[in-house]
C-alpha cells in the first residue's frame, strides 16, 4: 500500500480537451481508450498499478517538446517511460498524468569510432548500442540485466549499473552528452562528444534524476574498445558467508575482475533450469567471476583468483571452456529475476549497496531475518560492487505473508544503511523506496534535494510522486 | 494522510506481487482452457524482456503490440468473460505467433497456449466485418485442401496481371493484392505425396517413418516432399504417407477455428496411430516447421479429451520430429564434392522458437559442404506466419523487406529455410530460396534443385561423385 498525490480535479475534468490537444501534437500516437490504457498501468514492479490519463508516443524531440509545453501550460503531470522495465516503479503512472512513452525514439543517430562515441535516441535499447558497434570491436559498457529490453533514456534516469560495472562504472561514468527537454518545452544540449563539459557538472546532476528534472531525448554515450578476450569462472561454496568472505578477499587483494556475481542455492537452481549453464547444484553459494584481457592476462588473473578461492574451502572451481559456455553462464545470471518466477511467482526484488567488507556479516543477518520472518530469500547480486539484490519470496494468496515480505525488505535496506551503505544500487528509488528515504537522509537533506527539483520544475509536474516521501501539499517544497 | 489517495491494484485485492495477479472465479477455472491460461498468466513477472524481440513491438513501438501488452489485454478479456472488443482483436490479430517471446522469456511463460486460447475466444465471441469473415472463411476452407487450393491458385494466377487494378487502401483491397502477389507464377502438377503411399527404403530398411505430406506445401512445392523421400529412402528409411492423414490443423488453429483444427488433428492422430500399431513408426517426420510446432503440441491440445485420444495424441507428439532433427539422429553424409556455395540460413520461427530446433539445420548444411552464414536479427520473423501475410499485409511487407535486407547483406548465393511459408514469403527477392532438404538431398546424390537450375549460382560442377 502506498500513498499517491491527490489527482488534480481540474485535470480529470478536462480529460477530453487534454487528449484532443495531445492528438494534434502526435496524431498517430495518442492512446486514450480505457482498454488500451490498462496495459500501461504498471512497469517492471507490478506491485503498484495506476491507469494513466492518456499515453502519448512521440517520435521526435520536437514532439516531446510540444507535449511538455502543452502539459506545462495546462498544469498536467507527466510520467516519462522507456521500456517499462523499472523494478522500483519509476514509470508508475498517475491517474491524472500523461504517460510519455519514449519507445518510438529508437534510432541510432551517429557512431564515431575515431572519437569513441555514439549518439542515440532515448528509446534505443541498451543492448542494441553494443550490437551496433560490436562488429568493429566496440561495446557500451553498462549492462543491466534487462539490457536486452531496457532503453538508454531510462538507464540515464536511473543511473543503471550491471554486472560489468565493477570494472567500467555505471551509466554516469559512460555518458558524454544529453539532449533534454525541460517541462516548459525548452530543448537543451548538455555536454557533447568530448570528455569534459565546461561549467557545472549538469550531466552528473541529470543522471539518476529519475525523470524528475527533464526528459532525455538523445544520449551521447562513450563506446569502448572490447577486450581481447574474456573468461568466466564458476566457484561453488558451502555457505553464503564463505562466498561473501571470498568476494571480500578478492576485492581486498586489489584484483578488479570485470564482473563478480553472487548467487545462492535457490537462485542457482532457478537459473540453471532456465539457462542450462552447468551451475553447481550441490552448492550453497556460487560466484561468477569474469576476467578479461590477453590470454596471458586472463591466465594470470584466474590463477590468482583461484588461489584465493581455494583458501575458502570451495566445493568446485570451473573455468568456462568456450564462448558458448560463457554465454550460457551469463544467460542464467541475466535472466535471474525472471527465472526465480519459476520457484515462486511472488517475490519482492530488493536493491541496496553495502561496503564489500561487510558482505559476510550482512548475508548472515539476511539469513537470520529470513528465519525470523518465515520467508525464503534468494540472493542474486553484483557482489564486487556490494550491490545486493535479495529476492524475498512470499505467497500472494496470503496477505500476512506479503506484509511480512514488505517489512523484511525494509529491514534489509535499513541494514544496508546501518553498515555504511545505501538504499539503492542501480534500480533507483522510484516509488518503491520513496518512503524509506528518511532512513538515509535527514529532513533538511531531503529538502535540499527537493529544492533542486523545484528549480527545474517549480510546479512539480514531472514524475512528481517518486523519490521523495509525499508530504502534505500545504507545505510544498519550493525554491526560496 | 487525508489528502492522499491510497494506491492499490485495480482488481479487488490490494496484494503486492511480482507475478501477474489474476481474478478468475472458481466457476471460470473449471474450464480447462481458462485454467491453463490462468497458469500461464500467473507465471509472467512482467519483466518486459519479451518486448525487445517481438517483431511488432520493434516495428510499432507500442506496449499494446508487444507480448507483455497482449498478455495484459488477453488477461482482461478472459477475466471479464465478456465478448472480445475491437481494441483487443486489433492487437491480437497483429501478433504473428512467431513465439520469439517464448525463446526470450526467462520465466517460461507459455505465450503460445495463451494466445491460441485468446484467438479461439475471439473467434467465438467477436463478429468481424463481413469481408474479414468472408476472407477468413475462404482461407480456412482452401488452404488445408490441396484440390481447392490448386483450383484457387489457377484462378489467382489468371488474376495476377490484374492485381494492380485493385486500387485504394481499403484493408480488403490490400489483402487481395497480397494474396495475388503470393500466388506462384508456375504451378507444378500434383506429386506422388498427395495420396496414401509407401516409399520403400533402398537396401536394407533401417527405419520406418510417416511423413506429414502437408497441404499447402504439397501444392506449392511438391519437390520438397520428393527430396525428403528420396534422401530418406537412400539412407535406408521407409517413408509412409498414412491413409487419412491431412492438414495438421495449424492454419485453422491460428485463425481461432478450434473445432476445425481439432478435426484435422484427430484425423492425423487416428491415421498415424494405425501406422504405429500396424508396422511401428520410428518417427513422424515433418519438413514444414509450422506444422511441426502444431503436431508436437497435439498432447496439449488433447489433454482434456477422453482416452484413447489423449494417450494417442501424446504418443504421436512424442515421435514427431523435424526432418533436420531426424537426419542428424540417423546420420547424414554428402556424396558430392563441396559445391563452393554460400548459403544464408533463414531460421523459421516455428523451428527456432516453436520447436527450439536451432543448430541442426545449420550443422547439416555445413556437413553437406556449404558455407553457412546467418543474417543479422535472426530471431525476427519474416512476416509469413501462416495466413498473416494475407491478413496483415502491411506489417508482413515491412518484416519481409527487413529480413531480405538482412539476408542479402550476407551476400549469399542462395537462401535455405525449413518452412514453406517463409520460402513463399521471401521468394522473388533476387536470391534463390529453397528448402534445406533440397540442398541436403542434392549433395547426397539427388538432382540439382530446380530453383538453382536456371540461376547463375553453382557454377562448380557438383555432378562428380566424391570418391568413397
Amino acid at each position: 500500500m502506498i500513498a499517491q498525490p491527490e489527482p488534480k480535479p481540474d485535470v480529470l475534468a478536462r480529460r477530453e480537451e487534454i487528449i484532443a490537444g495531445l492528438r494534434t501534437i502526435v496524431p498517430g500516437g495518442t492512446i486514450a481508450e480505457p482498454l488500451r490504457l490498462k496495459p500501461y498501468e504498471t512497469d517492471g514492479l507490478t506491485a503498484y498499478r495506476q491507469v494513466p490519463l492518456a499515453v502519448v508516443l512521440p517520435e521526435t524531440t520536437e514532439q516531446v517538446a510540444a507535449i511538455l509545453a502543452f502539459c506545462h501550460a495546462n498544469g498536467v503531470r507527466v510520467v516519462p517511460r522507456g521500456a517499462g522495465t523499472s523494478l522500483s516503479g519509476g514509470a508508475l503512472p498517475l491517474v491524472d498524468a500523461v504517460l510519455l512513452g519514449m519507445m518510438r525514439l529508437g534510432r541510432i543517430l551517429e557512431v564515431n569510432f575515431a572519437d569513441r562515441y555514439a549518439v542515440v535516441q532515448a528509446g534505443v535499447t541498451n543492448l542494441s548500442i553494443t550490437q551496433a558497434v560490436q562488429g568493429s570491436g566496440f561495446f557500451y559498457a553498462p549492462d543491466p540485466s534487462s539490457q536486452l529490453a531496457c532503453m538508454i533514456g531510462g538507464n540515464v534516469a536511473m543511473n543503471s549499473g550491471g554486472a560489468h560495472c565493477l570494472k567500467y562504472g555505471v551509466t554516469a561514468n559512460n555518458l558524454l552528452g544529453l539532449k533534454i527537454v525541460t517541462i516548459d518545452g525548452e530543448v537543451i544540449d548538455i555536454g557533447g562528444a568530448h570528455l569534459d563539459a565546461a561549467g557545472y557538472d549538469w550531466l552528473g546532476l541529470l543522471t539518476g534524476s529519475e525523470g524528475q528534472l527533464a526528459v532525455v531525448t538523445e544520449v551521447t554515450v562513450r563506446i569502448l574498445r572490447g577486450p581481447e578476450g574474456a573468461r568466466a569462472m564458476l566457484a561453488a561454496f558451502r555457505a553464503n558467508e564463505v562466498a561473501g568472505a571470498c568476494v571480500d578477499a578478492i576485492i581486498g587483494s586489489g584484483i578488479i575482475p570485470v564482473a563478480l556475481e553472487f548467487m545462492d542455492r535457490p537462485a542457482i537452481h532457478a537459473c540453471e533450469a532456465f539457462a542450462h549453464a552447468g551451475y553447481p547444484l550441490d552448492a550453497e553459494a556460487m560466484l561468477i567471476i569474469e576476467v578479461e584481457g590477453s590470454p596471458a592476462e586472463q591466465d594470470d588473473l584466474l590463477g590468482r583468483i583461484r588461489a584465493i578461492c581455494e583458501r575458502h574451502d570451495p566445493i568446485s572451481l570451473k573455468v568456462s571452456g568456450s564462448v558458448e559456455e560463457s554465454m550460457a553462464i551469463w544467460k542464467g545470471r541475466k535472466g535471474a529475476f525472471g527465472a526465480v518466477g519459476r520457484i515462486s511467482p511472488d517475490y519482492l526484488c530488493m536493491d541496496g549497496t553495502i561496503p564489500t567488507s561487510r558482505l559476510p556479516e550482512v548475508l548472515g543477518r539476511i539469513g537470520a531475518m529470513s528465519e525470523n520472518y518465515g520467508l525464503k530469500v534468494a540472493n542474486i547480486f553484483h557482489a564486487g560492487d556490494g550491490n545486493l539484490h535479495p529476492l524475498i519470496m512470499f505467497d500472494a494468496n496470503d496477505p500476512d505473508s506479503f506484509h511480512r515480505a514488505e517489512n523484511f525488505g525494509a529491514d534489509i535496506l535499513r541494514l544496508c544503511v546501518e553498515v555504511g551503505g545505501c538504499l539503492t544500487g542501480e534500480h533507483g528509488v522510484g516509488v518503491e523506496k520513496r518512503d524509506l528515504m528518511p532512513a538515509q537522509f535527514a529532513p533538511h537533506e531531503l529538502d535540499q534535494q527537493r529544492r533542486i527539483k523545484s528549480a527545474f520544475d517549480p510546479d512539480w509536474l514531472l514524475n512528481p510522486s517518486k523519490v521523495f516521501p509525499l508530504r502534505p501539499p500545504a507545505e510544498p517544497a519550493r525554491a526560496a | 494522510m487525508g489528502r492522499f489517495t491510497l494506491l492499490s491494484g485495480t482488481d479487488s485485492s490490494d496484494r503486492t506481487t511480482s507475478a501477474m495477479q489474476t481474478s478468475f472465479t472458481a466457476e471460470q477455472l473449471r474450464d480447462p482452457d481458462i485454467a491453463s491460461s490462468n497458469q500461464v498468466l500467473r507465471s509472467c513477472v512482467h519483466c518486459g524482456f519479451c518486448t525487445a524481440t517481438c517483431p511488432t513491438f520493434v516495428l510499432l513501438g507500442d506496449e499494446l503490440d508487444s507480448p507483455r501488452g497482449r498478455i495484459y489485454l488477453m488477461k482482461d478479456m478472459l477475466e471479464s468473460g465478456r465478448p472480445a472488443t475491437e481494441e483487443v482483436v486489433t492487437h491480437i490479430d497483429r501478433c504473428l505467433s512467431c513465439l520469439a517471446c517464448m525463446t526470450t522469456c526467462p520465466s517460461g511463460v507459455n505465450y503460445m497456449h495463451l494466445v491460441d486460447h485468446a484467438r479461439t475466444y475471439i473467434e467465438r465471441t467477436y463478429t468481424r466485418a463481413w469481408h474479414d469473415r468472408a476472407l477468413r472463411w475462404v482461407l480456412a476452407q482452401v488452404l488445408p485442401n490441396p484440390g481447392l487450393m490448386r483450383l484457387s491458385l489457377v484462378a489467382a494466377r489468371l488474376g495476377r496481371p490484374f492485381r494492380d487494378l485493385f486500387g485504394g487502401s481499403h484493408m480488403l483491397v490490400r489483402r487481395l493484392r497480397a494474396l495475388l502477389s503470393l500466388a506462384p507464377a508456375r504451378l507444378p502438377p500434383a506429386g506422388a505425396h498427395e495420396r496414401p503411399n509407401v516409399f520403400p527404403a533402398e537396401g536394407p530398411r533401417r527405419y520406418r517413418v510417416a511423413l506429414l505430406a502437408g497441404c499447402a506445401q504439397n501444392v506449392l512445392a511438391p519437390e520438397i516432399n520428393a527430396a525428403t523421400t528420396r534422401l530418406l529412402n537412400r539412407l535406408g528409411v521407409e517413408v509412409v504417407i498414412a491413409e487419412g492423414a491431412r492438414c495438421c490443423g495449424a492454419l485453422t488453429h491460428h485463425m481461432g477455428r478450434h473445432e476445425q483444427a481439432m478435426a484435422y488433428a484427430r484425423a492425423n492422430i487416428a491415421a498415424w496411430s494405425r501406422e504405429i500399431d500396424a508396422g511401428g513408426l520410428d518417427a513422424i517426420v515433418i519438413n514444414t516447421s509450422g506444422c511441426g510446432t502444431t503436431v508436437k503440441d497435439y498432447g496439449f491440445a488433447f489433454r482434456a479429451e477422453p482416452e484413447p485420444w489423449r494417450g494417442q495424441a501424446e504418443r504421436v507428439a512424442a515421435v514427431a520430429k523435424d526432418i533436420s532433427e531426424f537426419l542428424l539422429h540417423i546420420g547424414y553424409a554428402p556424396t558430392r564434392e563441396p559445391p563452393n556455395l554460400t548459403v544464408a540460413h533463414h531460421a523459421a520461427c516455428s523451428l527456432q522458437h516453436g520447436q527450439r530446433v536451432t543448430t541442426q539445420p545449420r550443422d547439416l548444411l555445413k556437413k553437406a559442404g556449404f558455407s553457412v552464414v546467418e543474417p543479422a536479427e535472426p530471431h525476427l520473423c519474416c512476416g509469413s506466419a501462416g495466413t498473416y501475410n494475407i491478413l496483415q499485409p502491411d506489417l508482413a511487407a515491412a518484416l519481409r523487406a527487413r529480413k531480405l535486407a538482412n539476408l542479402e547483406a550476407q551476400k549469399p548465393d542462395l537462401i535455405a529455410a525449413g518452412n514453406i511459408g517463409c520460402i513463399t514469403q521471401l521468394a522473388g527477392g533476387g536470391i534463390p530460396i529453397l528448402h534445406t532438404i533440397e540442398l541436403l538431398d542434392w549433395m547426397a546424390g539427388g538432382p540439382r534443385p530446380a530453383a538453382l537450375r536456371a540461376g547463375t549460382c553453382g557454377e562448380v560442377d557438383t555432378g562428380i561423385a566424391r570418391p568413397r
